[in-house]
């Protein structure tokens, strides 16, 4: 209604509302990624948030992209959407070539990192940070694209609170060479912090492992958390006046 | 008997189903001086034979350095060769730049070939008038391949295109089975006697030729004068007898490989006599 008055009363006839992406509406919250043994981990849950409703509790956020890689993301799924699409595109001109080359997960990101940085430049976002894994010809390859466009390359990386909350973690406990059973419980470890503090997150996850010989994206699981602490009990003793 | 009738117009049959015009641009190709191409598993070696207009003049730029992994050596109208060189620099940068990688050589041979055939389907256009032996890296290793004005593309092991280039082309046939194993020393070796051979008699030296190599771990460079004339004299290629094919390390073999010694790897050509005398 708004933006109809809008175009009533604009004088220069044939000029369109501008519609770029201001806000996200339907959200996914962190992705963490670490490079493991045979390849790379990546775990993130499957909540889509309508704001601070927890609206969507059934959402992939982690997909395999070619033979080679795969791409979690946070941010408007929407957006991720349209990245999916993007990149299905991508890949099907790269298998129609039909010439023994492929995009590894190296050629993705930075196709990834052009393609956010030319959308920032436009002021029309696709707002995601999105997390590239894979491993071709025995090389393992982890990498981040934010919506501005800022991407690097690391042993261990996460999007959103996954920064503040699992980072810290896997920067004390990742090494070189993690065992995928290790690897897993890692990523369990950040996921449960995540569950715990984020409130955006939800507790069904779904972890994917990427290595040489193909992508398994585990079934949606939840985690055991434990709440029996001694503080909880009785919460309101000693809060004088509370509600 | 047709030829005049049917040949004006790139985009008219002949009642044989040949297009003319685009025949008549590979005879362009082999008017120009000649370009031999040669790999290994893991190198290419271009070369091309460099013939100035008059001694007043320099020569024409015949080999061109596409990216890292990549270089064309041309043959026929160069004017159209530079232009078709700008554009592969240009997919190539493009490439690099969007995907952080170099592009697969059989992709950009692929796009010059559809480039060529778009100007032997255009009534407006005339067909490229070169040749252009494109040698390049790949996930495979290393590749060559010929781009034919008809907008063909053929992957080679060795090749030679332009004029008297049938010489080069005769002597790289006896010896091509060796060429995937070679050293990269045997290969500019076998590169400089193939490019000798176009000479007919002519000496062999720097000032005519241009070599240039690339291959796993090595960018594309075009030799120096000084290092091809120092390759020319260590080979003792000048208006030399053809030498045998087993050559051991280049730096254990001082005089060059014109002495025989134990291990030839080729079984009948290496007894052969003299080189080719057409």
């Amino acid at each position: 209604m708004d933006s109809n008055q809008a175009k009533q009363h604009n004088l220069l006839g044939s000029e369109a509302a501008s519609e770029r992406t201001l806000y996200p509406y339907v959200t996914g919250s962190s992705v963490v990624a670490i490079k493991y043994k045979d390849g790379i981990l990546m775990a993130a849950d499957m909540g889509g948030s309508y704001g601070s409703t927890l609206r969507y509790k059934s959402v992939e956020r982690v997909k395999p992209i070619g033979k080679h890689s795969i791409l979690g993301a946070s941010g408007e799924i929407s957006d991720f959407q349209e990245i999916l699409r993007s990149l299905d595109e991508l890949i099907l001109y790269d298998n129609m070539w039909d010439d023994g080359n492929s995009l590894g997960p190296k050629e993705v990101h930075s196709y990834l990192t052009r393609m956010m940085y030319n959308r920032r430049n436009k002021f029309n976002p696709l707002w995601n940070s999105l997390i590239l894994g894979g491993v071709k010809n025995g090389q393992k390859y982890l990498g981040m694209v934010s919506m501005i466009g800022v991407n690097f390359e690391d042993n261990h990386v996460a999007t959103g609170f996954g920064n503040h909350l699992a980072r810290p973690i896997l920067r004390d406990e990742w090494h070189e060479n993690l065992s995928f059973e290790d690897g897993v419980k890692l990523l369990e470890k950040c996921m449960r912090v995540l569950l715990y503090r984020d409130r955006s997150a939800v507790n069904k996850l779904q972890i994917a492992k990427i290595t040489e010989e193909g992508v398994t994206i585990s079934q949606p699981y939840a985690l055991k958390t434990f709440w029996g602490f001694a503080a909880f009990e009785n919460p309101t003793v000693g809060a004088e006046g509370s509600w | 008997m047709f030829r005049n009738q049917y040949d004006t117009d790139v985009t008219t049959w002949s009642p044989a189903g040949r297009l003319f015009q685009v025949e008549y641009a590979m005879e362009a190709v082999k008017q120009g001086s000649a370009a031999i191409g040669l790999r290994s598993k893991t190198h290419v070696v271009l070369a091309c034979v460099n013939k100035a207009n008059s001694e007043l003049s320099s020569h024409q730029k015949k080999i061109f350095k596409v990216d890292d992994h990549i270089g064309v050596a041309i043959a026929g109208l160069t004017a159209d060769g530079r232009v078709l060189s700008r554009y592969m620099r240009s997919e190539c940068i493009n490439h690099s730049f969007t995907y952080e990688s170099p592009l697969p050589v059989g992709r950009l041979v692929v796009q010059l070939a559809d480039k060529a055939q778009v100007c032997t389907q255009r009534s407006w256009k005339r067909p490229f008038g070169v040749g252009l032996l494109v040698g390049g890296l790949d996930e495979s290793g290393a590749h060559l391949y010929y781009n034919c004005p008809s907008g063909n593309y053929f992957e080679y092991q060795a090749f030679a295109i332009g004029s008297r280039s049938q010489a080069a082309k005769t002597y790289l046939e006896r010896r091509f089975e060796n060429f995937v194993d070679s050293s990269r020393e045997d290969l500019i070796r076998d590169a400089l006697i193939a490019t000798r051979e176009t000479l007919q008699g002519e000496k062999l030296r720097s000032s005519i030729c241009t070599v240039a190599v690339l291959g796993v771990g090595e960018p594309f460079q075009i030799l120096d004068q000084e290092t091809v004339q120092q390759l020319i004299d260590k080979f003792e290629l000048v208006g030399e007898e053809e030498t045998p094919a087993a050559e051991p390390d280049a730096a254990a073999a001082d005089e060059g490989g014109a002495a025989e010694q134990g291990g030839g790897t080729e079984p009948g050509p290496a007894a052969e006599p003299a080189p080719m005398d057409i």
